[in-house]
């Protein structure tokens, strides 16, 4: 077995909070300075940095994991990923048919820009990717698993946008892969919010919106290689592989 | 003041939970974050809000509330309304939104 540091929970410049540093490029560098292996691409319910980032990512040696934090109905941050192309262009259509229509206010919630290898801005999203999807928890969750993917409600420690702070408590029937915890998250805190989960894997991203903050905190994945389906298995436990965080 | 009294004075429908018309009602309390319920309402609150998950009834029971009504014409997600009727938990609802009814509320219940 090997082990791999990841984070992943990486803004990109499309998200309108996300720093204008954070362009593919400058992620890949910075994580490979940083020493990760494996990175996630969370932007704000929009997969349409993600392909361009795993190109990128090939020549540095990183592996990256394409997908969205999405937001549900209960406005519940979750990370979703998807083991290849096509099932992230079926979540993306998924994701622009159930998020409302709202104009973005450039100057309120900042640029939704897609760019090219080359940082040239080919597209400017015209809706507010902030907004919630008019889907419950339960519906993405079912959505993600139908493609495969992997479903983890995001930073349930912080006092806003958790599946704490919206719902209370985690459902004991909602199928998870994991559960993300912040960077700063003291893990005996959050643990009677966890309830009957309690077994599910913990994993510890940065959320970073500015390019500093990427690697700061990283979750080690200890697994054969790095692959989708090896991340999978570790996040279960499955087949001695597993994962941990400082 | 019960659960039932409110019901026709305020115009509401009602989706489930009918076993629990007779809890008292010792006031209101409007909120859409469970967690914020979960700390800080008392028991024999009506709760007003446009959560409809499931989650709202497990918490109106550990609570101890005595009616969830629900806004805007939300309805009860399905599996809220089978917890709300194990439970015995009202579930009411109307078209208003939250500023009108939690003041006709209090209103009704201060006056």
């Amino acid at each position: 077995m090997n082990k791999y540091r990841a984070d992943l929970h990486i803004h990109t410049v499309l998200s309108p909070c996300g720093n204008l540093e954070m362009s593919p490029a400058n992620i890949i560098k910075k994580a490979c300075e940083k020493g990760l292996d494996i990175i996630g691409i969370t932007d704000h319910n929009s997969t349409r940095h993600c392909k361009l980032v795993s190109k990128l990512s090939e020549l540095a040696g990183i592996f990256v994991l394409m997908g969205a934090e999405v937001t549900t109905r209960e406005e519940v941050h979750c990370l979703t990923f998807f083991e290849n192309d096509s099932k992230l262009d079926e979540f993306q259509r998924y994701l622009e048919k159930h998020l409302p229509s709202i104009p973005n206010n450039t100057e309120k919630f900042g640029y939704q820009v897609v760019v090219d290898e080359n940082e040239d801005i080919i597209e400017q999203i015209d809706f507010l990717l902030l907004s919630a999807l008019d889907q419950s928890i339960e519906q993405i969750e079912k959505k993600v698993h139908s493609l495969g993917g992997i479903f983890i409600p995001a930073h349930i420690d912080r006092p806003s946008y958790s599946i704490i702070s919206q719902l209370g408590f985690i459902p004991d029937d909602l199928l998870i892969d994991g559960i993300e915890i912040s960077a700063n998250c003291k893990t005996r805190s959050i643990m009677p919010s966890i309830g009957n989960q309690l077994g599910k894997s913990l994993i510890r991203s940065s959320d970073a919106h500015y390019i500093q903050d990427i690697g700061k905190v990283f979750t080690t994945f200890d697994m054969e290689s790095r692959t989708f389906s090896e991340i999978k298995k570790a996040l279960h436990n499955s087949m001695e592989r597993n994962v941990s965080i400082a | 003041m019960q659960v039932k009294d409110i019901i026709s004075t305020l115009e509401l429908n009602l989706f489930g939970g009918s076993q629990g018309l007779n809890r008292e009602i010792s006031g209101g309390y409007t909120s859409d974050l469970l967690s914020d319920v979960m700390g800080h309402a008392d028991s024999g609150r009506v709760w007003i809000t446009l959560q409809t998950h499931k989650n709202v009834i497990a918490i109106a029971s550990l609570k101890e509330l005595a009616a969830v009504i629900l806004i805007k014409g939300f309805e009860p997600d399905a599996d809220m309304l089978a917890h709300a009727e194990e439970e015995g938990i009202p579930v009411l609802g109307t078209n208003e939104q939250a500023f009108e009814i939690t003041g006709k509320l209090f209103n009704l219940l201060t006056f």
